[in-house]
Formats: structure tokens, C-alpha cells, sequence
């Protein structure tokens, strides 16, 4: 197994997988400023794709750059945590799964900026920066919409008792990432629970939201099972590149 | 034979497609130019990660230096670095101003306690100058701009992110 490739993956898949949903609230958001706020995370989210999907053809030595791996890959081949392809919802379910992904990127990105490689580390320094104004944005509206009207508040509450347990895999660690760890390039996911718990804690409180009760945590994105939506998502993402593979634009 | 130097002071040439008062290397992308006998070499780093305007500057740079250089029998190349990360405090007091001048709300420095505290920065409307602004949205009309309304003259204008 190429730990390199497989944790490059990950990375790159979380972002791709949310940016590409974030992109489909183009037109869409709530109010214009949010339909651009949404886009404009997105686009950072696209841009932090394309630069970890490089790293992972370059680890793969298979000679497949960032499209080929964006484009031709299937369901099954995907690494994204399960938690970034639950659908967009309603505004406070897509505001829920950013807020939940933005705390884990903070420390993620934090971590990995001491990485011993220095390309991963410098990406993630980048990305640090993008990251944490996401996370000022997502938790902002978890306040105003949990601490605004008995129905917004009923509604973010529900969006969190659906997709908290779709974080698991955002935290949880195997050979992969024990490789990553113990070779010093990469962060052991569990590590980074701890501070996110605590972001996650200050803002429910400050969101007047409650923590639903330990349930079951989903896993497995990080080997490739994932929920139907991710087919139809890549169906969407993947259908103009795979018709007209060669195709220029 | 052009000197580095010489390669860069070409490059002022070079406006940014989306803020065109500035030139790329005063927003800080061009990082580095390199030459010798057989090349000149320019490094650009972004100022967002999917900053969607890289791919033009890349071209824009090319269309400046390329002819120049196959002249002088050089081959060119121009490459994406992501160390160090950009950062608002590469932009100078001049390059500010001149943001200002256009309608655009310069950053603030990176090393501003309040942006340290995650307090709200003080913005002055580029129009009347009055600090009297309120933030509309986190997110602009680019990757790199939020949106404010100035609380004097009512104009709605650009913010430039700090980072
Ligand atoms: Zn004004």
C-alpha cells in the first residue's frame, strides 16, 4: 500500500467532494450574499483540491495528475469522509456539515503545517489561513441560526443530530495514517478530536444547541464506502470530462 | 542580456486581471525571477488557493516576458509555489493607496491585535473616508475581498481580506 497516496487522497477528496457542493449553491443561496459567500468557500475548497490531488498523482508515480484523478475514478475509489458528501439540504444542514468540517480543517491544517515534507507543509500553511475565515463564517450562522427564532433553532438542531455522527471518519486512525504519523508527514487524526470537541462545545453553547447523545459513529469514507448521494454527485462532477475525455475548455 | 532585475521591472507591466490598478508584483504573486544564460525563471504564488485568475497571470506573464526572452535565445518558465503563503502584508503603503483610489478598502496589518482577538477591524470607506462601516459579508465579489457599507455615505463597497 502507498500510505503517501492513499493519505494525499484524503485530503484532496475532502475538499474536492465539499467544494463541488458548495459550487451547486451557485444561484441557490438564501440571499445573495451567501450565495457568493457559499461559492467563494467552495472555490477555496476546489483550489485546496487541486493542490493535494497534484501531490497524490505525484505519490501514486502512476503519472495521473489532478483531472485524471478528479475525473476518472470511481464511487469506490474515492477517500472522502462520509461527513462531506451528505447532501446540501437546507442552508443550515449545508451550514451544520461546514461547521463540523471548518473545525476539523483549523486544527488539521494547524497540524500539518509542521509536517516533515515541506510541499504538505506548505500547503497546509495556505490553507490554514482559508480555513480559519470558513470556520468564522460557519460558526457565525451555527449562532445566528441556533440563537435566532424556535424554528431556525429546531432546524440546525436536527441538521446536527443527523450529521455529527458522519464525522467519525474525519478522526479516525489506521495503517494508513499510523504510517503518515510515525514517517512524520502526516497528523494522527485522533490527535486532533480533543480541540475540535472543544470549538464544537463553545459554539453549541453559544448557539444555544444541544449536543445530541453519543450515537454510533459512520465510517468508513476513508476506504472507500460511502452513501449513495457520493454516485450521483461524481455522476454530475465526472459526466463532461469522461463523454469528451480529451476535451479542452 | 537582461539582468533579473531588469526581467522584473518588466513584470510592473503586468496588471492583476481582477484589480488592474496593481501589478503583479505589487500584489505580491510574483515571488522571485531568475535568470542566466539559458533562462529566466519566474516563481508566482497565489493569493488564494483557488484563486481562479492564476491561469491568466500565468498566460499574462508568458505574453510579457516570452517574446523578450526567445530573442535572447532564453527559454522561460513560470512556476506556482504555495511557500511562503501570501499574505496582505506584502502589499506596500503605495499599492495600498492605490486600492483606496479605486474603491477598494486596503487590509489592515496581519500583526493588528484586533485580527489577532478575531475582533472586528476598523474599515474606512474608500469614498468619504468616514470609519463610521459595518461589515455586510465575510465574502466579496473575489476570493480575496469581503463586502462592507459605509454608515455615513451609504455606499456599499470592497474590503480587501487581511491574511
Ligand atoms: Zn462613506
Amino acid at each position: 500500500m502507498n500510505a503517501r497516496y492513499e493519505y494525499l487522497l484524503r485530503l484532496g477528496d475532502d475538499a474536492l467532494i465539499l467544494g463541488q457542493q458548495l459550487g451547486l449553491w451557485t444561484g441557490h443561496g438564501p440571499v445573495l450574499e451567501e450565495d457568493i459567500a457559499l461559492t467563494n468557500i467552495g472555490l477555496d475548497q476546489i483550489g485546496q483540491a487541486r493542490a493535494w490531488l497534484t501531490m497524490a498523482g505525484r505519490a501514486e508515480e502512476q503519472g495521473r495528475d489532478e483531472d485524471a484523478l478528479a475525473f476518472h475514478r470511481t464511487p469506490a475509489e474515492f477517500r472522502n469522509a462520509q461527513l462531506c458528501e451528505r447532501p446540501n439540504g437546507h442552508f443550515g444542514d449545508t451550514i451544520v456539515r461546514q461547521f463540523l468540517f471548518d473545525a476539523y480543517a483549523v486544527q488539521l491544517h494547524a497540524a500539518l503545517a509542521h509536517s516533515k515534507d515541506a510541499d504538505i507543509a506548505a500547503i497546509a500553511r495556505k490553507s490554514a489561513k482559508e480555513s480559519a475565515y470558513h470556520l468564522r463564517h460557519s460558526s457565525a450562522w451555527m449562532v445566528r441560526l441556533g440563537d435566532g427564532t424556535p424554528e431556525s433553532n429546531d432546524k440546525v438542531q436536527a441538521s446536527l443530530n443527523v450529521l455529527l455522527p458522519f464525522a467519525g471518519d474525519l478522526f479516525h486512525a489506521d495503517a494508513v495514517t499510523d504510517t503518515a504519523t510515525s514517517e512524520g508527514w502526516g497528523v494522527n487524526p485522533a490527535s486532533l478530536r480533543p480541540a475540535w470537541e472543544a470549538t464544537l462545545a463553545e459554539t453549541l453553547e453559544a448557539a444555544q444547541l444541544q449536543r445530541p447523545a453519543p450515537a454510533p459513529e459512520q465510517t468508513g469514507g476513508r476506504q472507500g464506502r460511502h452513501t449513495e448521494k457520493l454516485s450521483y454527485l461524481l455522476a454530475e462532477m465526472q459526466v463532461l470530462p469522461r463523454t469528451y475525455p480529451d476535451a479542452k475548455w | 542580456m537582461r539582468s533579473a532585475d531588469d526581467w522584473l521591472k518588466l513584470l510592473h507591466e503586468v496588471p492583476d486581471p481582477e484589480i488592474p490598478v496593481l501589478n503583479v508584483v505589487e500584489m505580491g504573486i510574483v515571488r522571485t525571477v531568475e535568470s542566466n544564460d539559458a533562462s529566466v525563471e519566474v516563481k508566482i504564488t497565489p493569493t488564494y488557493m483557488g484563486c481562479p485568475a492564476m491561469d491568466a497571470i500565468a498566460d499574462d506573464i508568458r505574453a510579457q516576458l516570452s517574446p523578450l526572452a526567445s530573442q535572447e535565445g532564453r527559454s522561460l518558465s513560470v512556476e506556482l509555489v504555495y511557500a511562503p503563503a501570501w499574505t496582505t502584508d506584502w502589499l506596500s503603503d503605495s499599492a495600498k493607496a492605490k486600492l483606496e483610489a479605486y474603491g477598494i478598502a486596503p487590509p489592515g496589518k496581519t500583526t493588528d491585535k484586533r485580527a489577532l482577538n478575531g475582533e472586528a477591524p476598523t474599515v474606512r470607506c474608500p469614498k468619504c473616508k468616514s470609519e463610521a462601516t459595518e461589515l455586510i459579508s465575510l465574502f466579496g465579489s473575489t476570493a480575496c475581498k469581503a463586502h462592507y457599507r459605509c454608515n455615513d455615505c451609504a455606499e456599499p463597497f470592497d474590503h480587501f481580506k487581511c491574511i
